[in-house]
């Protein structure tokens, strides 16, 4: 749709805006706009920033290191890491998913539920809720947590406890909250003992109400404001993401289900390990993120959206009955087959989020939770494949190995990469819409930063390496002079100088 | 508390952020520390840039020339500067890639990757450059104190964090040093 503003003939004639870095996202982003002389944006890129090259780092390393390596991508969803690694050397050893205990499916499937409902909880109330319950263009002093703490001590302490919750069923699970071990080639390496599991059990249906709560918070934020909340950064797309055999919503194991921007099955139930003959990705020159894609769409049409919009958007229903409640809801508020709206990312999350929350009660309740039979095993294999629903979307890793069971290869596509042309083209919209032919000011660079924020990127994982630079803003004539300069200060001033 | 709050200022380098999600799992603590405490650049604020802080917390090695520009700031601009976890001490999990030629790691991630098109080596102007090797921040700057941990817990943070506050020499319980 935007797609003309991705790279502007004759640039050097053109003024360059650079916004630095993105805020409030987990990573390093940075977003470049050039300018035409009546300030009219020709061309408008999300820019990554940063490498890592962890493909290449763990080749040489035993295959069994590699839930525990490859979960230090990333801080705030290690456990979906680790989870897609554990699949992958399931493989290894000969184990499909289908095969693996009871017991260590379901402990991986609580850990991985604990994962999503922190990370959604980190993502909604600590990073975004300032935009959304102070508005877009709101001093930048209030925009951060604490200011919501100050502000809707209920809401902003509902918050906190929700991650700590999700954040205490990864530590009962894995020892750890944050990088611990658990998933083993073939299972655990430990099951949950009683009085943890009724540790657990103590909080979850208070935690269940809470996020019912925050379900009907952004519902109540997004309908009063529309038709902005439908209109705000929203682009047309393809969807991604994983899908239960009878079509619920997946977080942990099934097939790839894509849909078109009409709701048209792309892909339905389609084998994940054979993902490269769908996918492919594209590499540009401007960013470290490469441009993943349907093959059978191609380049041009083939970009996809993943996440808990295209989750919530592709699943027939979700097997949990206040979040499948949630989800009607939701979708009755558009009148299309899919929802489009870029804003609504955030309620999909939180649909999300309660789903994560009942499904942890039901496997508490579950007696195999406590069971202890935990690894199978089976006849070595070269090449595992592990896909998982991370908290923003459909996660692949991909390893090889050789007899000595030495990593030889690895191939990663975390989710922030899927998201990374529907990014841009959320970000030219709202250039094209809120920035052409206007003057620069600091609200209007949130505006870009909440298109973007919308997406919960994870750069960090995207990047596999983080950073930050200040945030300025600098406008430069065809001569290349300094004509305008907006400069954010520690205390939140704005200075603007020439 | 009426006197004067302090100003603590957070940053990752080259981390994975886990440090700072550690860091807020102190939980609902974080109500208590606003009242002392208040966040200067961080990446849960819009904060840009660090001035007159009293603390600086460090989260990652140092990978590329912005992350030295970054550290710098916050040398000039924090009394006390702390590194903390295994990446900021040492480079971490990231400094793996110190073993292998910088060029390689690009050729395989844009180059000869599974399902790669349009190979090239991203080269825009706008890409900051990358160090030869991931180094540990003290190569750096000058740190005062070194928090261990992948990442140090909640405690770490909170006990060394009080013990600041409160005019205390900051000391960690055998219980809370770990180097995993
Ligand atoms: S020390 Fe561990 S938790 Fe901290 S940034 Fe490095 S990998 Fe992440």
């Amino acid at each position: 749709m935007y797609e003309h503003l991705e790279t502007a003939e004759n640039s050097e004639n053109l003024k360059r805006v650079a916004v630095d870095p993105v805020s409030r996202v987990e990573g390093h982003g940075k977003v470049t706009l050039l300018l035409d002389e009546n300030n009219q944006v020709r061309q408008a890129r999300l820019h990554i920033v940063e490498f890592r090259g962890f493909e290449r780092f763990i080749q040489g390393r035993p295959y069994w290191e590699l839930p525990v390596l490859v979960q230090r991508l990333c801080g705030i969803c290690p456990v979906s890491h680790h989870l897609a690694a554990a699949k992958a050397i399931d493989q290894l050893v000969g184990v499909d998913p289908d095969n693996l205990t009871p017991s260590a499916t379901k402990l991986r499937r609580l850990l991985h539920f604990g994962q999503v409902l922190q990370s959604h909880a980190l993502h909604f109330f600590h990073l975004s809720s300032p935009d959304l319950l102070f508005g877009f263009e709101s001093d930048i002093g209030k925009r951060n947590i604490i200011a919501v703490l100050n502000a809707y001590p209920d809401i902003g302490l509902q918050g906190v406890k929700l991650r700590k919750y999700g954040q205490e069923v990864i530590r009962m699970v894995s020892g750890k909250r944050i990088h611990g071990t658990g998933a083993i080639a073939g299972g655990m390496n430990k099951s949950l003992t009683k009085a943890e599991r009724d540790y657990l059990l103590e909080d979850v249906d208070q935690m269940i109400r809470w996020a019912a709560d925050s379900v009907a918070l952004i519902k109540k934020v997004h309908c009063s404001s529309l038709p902005f909340y439908d209109e705000f950064a929203t682009i047309r797309s393809n969807y991604l993401g994983l899908i239960q055999p009878n079509g619920a919503l997946e977080l942990y194991h099934g097939g790839i289900r894509a849909k078109n921007d009409q709701g048209e099955t792309i892909l339905d139930h389609f084998d994940y390990c054979r993902y490269n003959e769908a996918i492919h990705e594209e590499v540009r020159s401007w960013s470290y993120m490469k441009f993943p894609y349907l093959l059978s769409l191609g380049k041009e049409n083939g970009w996809y959206r993943v996440g808990p919009l295209a989750r919530v958007n592709n699943c027939d229903f979700i097997d949990t009955p206040m979040a499948e409640a949630a989800r009607l809801e939701f979708k009755a508020h558009s009148n299309e087959a899919m929802v489009h709206s870029t804003l609504a990312f955030h309620w999909a999350r939180l649909i999300e989020l309660l789903h994560c929350a009942e499904s942890i009660k039901i496997l508490l309740h579950d007696p195999d939770i406590i069971g202890q039979d935990l690894v199978t095993q089976g006849e070595k294999r070269f090449e595992g494949i592990g896909v998982i629903e991370a908290p923003r979307g459909t996660l692949f890793h991909h390893y090889q190995v050789d007899e000595n069971d030495i990593v030889t290869k690895a191939n990663l596509i975390v989710s922030t990469t899927s998201n990374n042309m529907a990014m841009n083209e959320s970000v030219r919209q709202v250039a094209a819409t809120y920035l052409s032919g206007r003057e620069l000011t600091e609200p209007l660079l949130n505006n870009l930063e909440v298109a973007i924020r919308a997406y919960d990127p994870c750069l960090s994982c995207a990047t596999h390496a983080v950073g930050k630079m200040p945030l300025q803003l600098e406008l430069i004539d065809v001569e290349g002079q300094l004509v305008d300069k907006l400069i954010k200060h520690n205390d939140g001033r704005i200075d603007r100088n020439a | 508390m009426t006197a004067k709050k302090i100003r603590v200022a957070t940053t990752s380098l080259a981390g994975c952020f886990g440090c700072h999600m550690s860091f807020l799992d102190i939980d609902e603590r974080m109500l208590q520390l606003a009242e002392v405490v208040e966040f200067d650049r961080s990446p849960i604020t819009d904060i840009e840039h660090c001035t007159n802080c009293d603390i600086g917390l460090i989260e990652g090695g140092v990978c590329n020339s912005e992350n030295v520009h970054v550290l710098r700031e916050f040398r000039k601009n924090c009394k006390i500067l702390v590194a903390v976890g295994a990446c900021a001490i040492n480079g971490g999990l990231p400094a793996l890639r110190n073993f292998i030629p910088l060029e390689e790691c690009l050729q395989e991630a844009y180059l000869d990757g599974i399902g790669v098109e349009n190979p090239q080596i991203p080269s825009d102007p706008e890409l900051p450059l990358l160090l030869d090797k991931v180094r540990p921040v003290h190569e750096v700057v000058k740190i005062d104190y070194f928090l261990p941990g992948c990442p140090p817990s909640a405690d770490v943070f909170w006990k060394f964090l009080t013990d600041l506050l409160e005019g205390r020499e900051p000391s960690l319980s055998y219980e809370l040093v770990h180097y995993d």
